[in-house]
């Protein structure tokens, strides 16, 4: 995995890119080009949070949108109500949704497989469904957040270039602590759950609570991201958690690659700059982004990233 | 009373109909083992059909027939084409794959018929009132369409339970190797499967046309009641099915029909018409999550897998 092998050389010119989009997009004159990638990056965080609990758990969540939809609602609501501050709105967002997380996984996980599935994507129906009779904060229609997160004096977040970065050192934060994890113990018991749970339960561990907790952070991390869309988007509405947006997700993560790090990065990245170039070329650019996706199913296992993977020098 | 008995009736037309749909559904998963997101599209697509038949030969039984036909061969063209090359493969794969055959059957509608909704009129004969009980009147078409689909599910089980293909498939649901080593041509009896599931699909989209605005998306939340009905149900059981439809269909329509009534009576008024719509639409999703914490493997769990 060390030394200069193709996946690793566009692996780091992806993050060499990432970091100087900015200058470029300034100096080229483009600054659409900052609100296109900050949005990518944060559906990256999405998707790479998803990516914990799908690609190394094997819990293929088919509602990991609703934690967008829920960070998203806390700082909405709160700045609705005149709580501007971000160090009340992000940690709020944080922990609601790990809230949420863990009693829609405590019910969710003595699922398995299909079944599995199916119930995420219909707690993430349920939920959709709290946000549109959400009358006081706009319910179909959504709300418009008319000042973004405030943090102290130089930080910034009604600033393009300064919101970028924010999202992309937590994005790099979010990884990093992901590969920890997976490194860990704790990601031992997961992934060796995902291949053998009565196995693991023969050894010793509870697998339930691990997974319980995985599905937590997965949770809360996705629950940040949708705090910045928020941001971001400075609107808030039940789209945000529409179930197609969680198979955008999912789409983004094995599009990557599941099970590795930057796999859902570089999915989020392929997927969202296809979606602007092929809606550049046609309105009815799902016509062909549809069958795509069956052919990286039918033809890529292993996504982008395992593609990479196998090219040698 | 007479507006209750009308609601149930509702209610068992609407579950009669995610029957059709979910009985597609779970013997797809039941035989094929494949899960199977573009069901939806096909309810749609036989709307659509049945909108172009009727207005091309001006009879609505005529294009209903030439729909069911059109949505059966669509079907069975797109298993031979892709569908037959997920089987086997993850369950991650079945979602993504279809889900990605949401977004062309959405976009190809699009492209044939327009943005614009389109509506099918329903034929005189219909369109009129039905006397149930004297002073209680119910629309003609609705009670035909209870009477279709009652027909439709006698027919399945007649289907399943007593003829030569019928064996085939549960056989098929039971052990897929053995029938196959048997000399049992499992390609062709798999393609009949699924043109069985969406041509049941496309006639729950028709009958419902006339009533509904045909548009791009209305397979997509009906397929996830159709999710939730297999669910309950327990995936791979017709007659889990059945029951989980017309138990999921009385909920909902009861519930949007009486809950702010009974919400009044507990809270004070202004809150009980802010929360009803959305709890009367949480309800059945609150009814599976109730029934997977006592049966996690559905009501009628299939045990011979």
């Amino acid at each position: 995995m060390t030394g200069l092998t193709p996946r690793n050389f566009i692996i780091a010119a992806l993050l060499v890119i990432l970091i100087v989009l900015p200058v470029y997009a300034g100096i080229a004159g483009k600054p659409f080009l900052i609100t296109l990638f900050t949005r990518i990056i944060i559906l990256a965080m999405a998707a790479v949070s998803l990516n914990l609990i799908m690609g190394y758990g094997g819990m293929v969540s088919f509602g990991h949108a609703i934690y967008i939809g829920i960070g998203g609602y806390v700082v909405g609501i709160l700045a609705q109500e005149g709580f501007l501050s971000g160090f009340l709105q992000w940690p709020a967002a944080l922990l609601v949704s790990g809230l949420f997380a863990a009693a829609i996984g405590a019910l969710c996980l003595r699922t398995r497989g299909v079944y599995f599935i199916m119930i995420t994507l219909a707690f993430a129906q349920l939920l959709y469904y709290v946000a549109v009779g959400l009358d006081r904060y706009g319910g179909d229609d959504g709300m418009t957040m008319y000042t973004r997160s405030e943090f102290v004096r130089p930080l910034n977040m009604s600033d393009k270039t300064q919101f970028y970065y924010v999202s992309l050192i937590l994005l790099f934060g979010v990884m990093a602590l992901i590969w920890k994890l997976i490194n860990s113990r704790f990601g031992m018991v997961i992934q060796g759950s995902r291949s053998n749970d009565l196995r693991m339960q023969a050894i010793g561990f509870p697998t339930y609570r691990y997974r319980l907790v995985c599905f937590v952070i997965a949770g809360m991390i996705c629950g940040l991201a949708g705090a910045l869309l928020a941001n971001h988007t400075e609107f808030v509405s039940p789209a945000m958690m529409h179930w197609t947006r969680s198979g955008d997700l999912i789409v983004m993560v094995v599009l990557g690659g599941m099970g590795s790090v930057v796999g859902p990065l570089i999915g989020a990245v392929a997927l969202l700059v296809l979606e602007e170039a092929l809606s550049g070329i046609t309105e009815y650019w799902q016509i062909i982004l549809g069958p795509m996706l069956l052919l990286v199913v039918l033809f890529a296992r292993g996504g982008i990233d395992g593609l990479l993977a196998k090219v040698r020098l | 009373m007479l507006l209750f008995l009308e609601q149930c009736l509702n209610g068992l037309q609407l579950g009669l109909l995610l029957f059709l749909l979910s009985a597609g559904l779970t013997l797809i998963f039941g035989i094929m083992d494949l899960v199977n997101l573009a069901h939806g599209s096909f309810y749609m697509i036989g709307a659509y059909f049945a909108a172009t038949f009727t207005a091309l030969t001006g009879d609505f039984i005529l294009g209903a027939a030439l729909a069911i036909a059109a949505t059966v061969l669509v079907g069975m063209a797109l298993e031979v084409i892709a569908i037959r090359r997920l089987y086997g493969r993850d369950h991650l794969d079945h979602v993504l794959g279809t889900f990605g055959l949401i977004l062309f059957f959405n976009e190809l509608v699009r492209l044939v018929w327009g943005p614009a909704g389109m509506n099918v009129p329903l034929p005189a004969w219909l369109n009129t009132h039905f006397t149930i009980l004297p002073g209680v009147e119910y629309p003609t078409y609705r009670i035909a369409i209870i009477l279709v689909t009652l027909l439709v599910a006698l027919f399945m089980y007649v289907l399943v339970m007593r003829t030569r293909v019928g064996m085939l498939i549960r056989a098929g649901a039971s052990n897929r190797e053995m029938v196959g080593a048997l000399g049992v041509n499992i390609n062709l009896l798999y393609t009949l499967v699924f043109g069985l599931g969406t041509g049941l699909a496309g006639l729950a989209g028709l009958m419902q046309a006339p009533i509904l605005t045909v548009q791009i998306g209305m397979g997509e939340n009906i397929l996830i009641l159709a999710f939730v009905v297999i669910i309950i149900g327990g995936i791979g059981s017709i007659r889990g099915a059945f029951i989980a439809a017309i138990l999921v269909g009385l909920v909902d329509t009861i519930g949007r029909g009486f809950l702010p009534d009974i919400l009044s009576l507990l809270l004070p008024s202004r809150s009980a018409s802010a929360i009803s719509p959305a709890l009367s639409s949480m309800l059945i999703y609150l009814m599976m999550a109730i029934v997977l914490v006592l049966r996690p493997q559905g009501l009628f769990p299939v045990s011979n897998k």
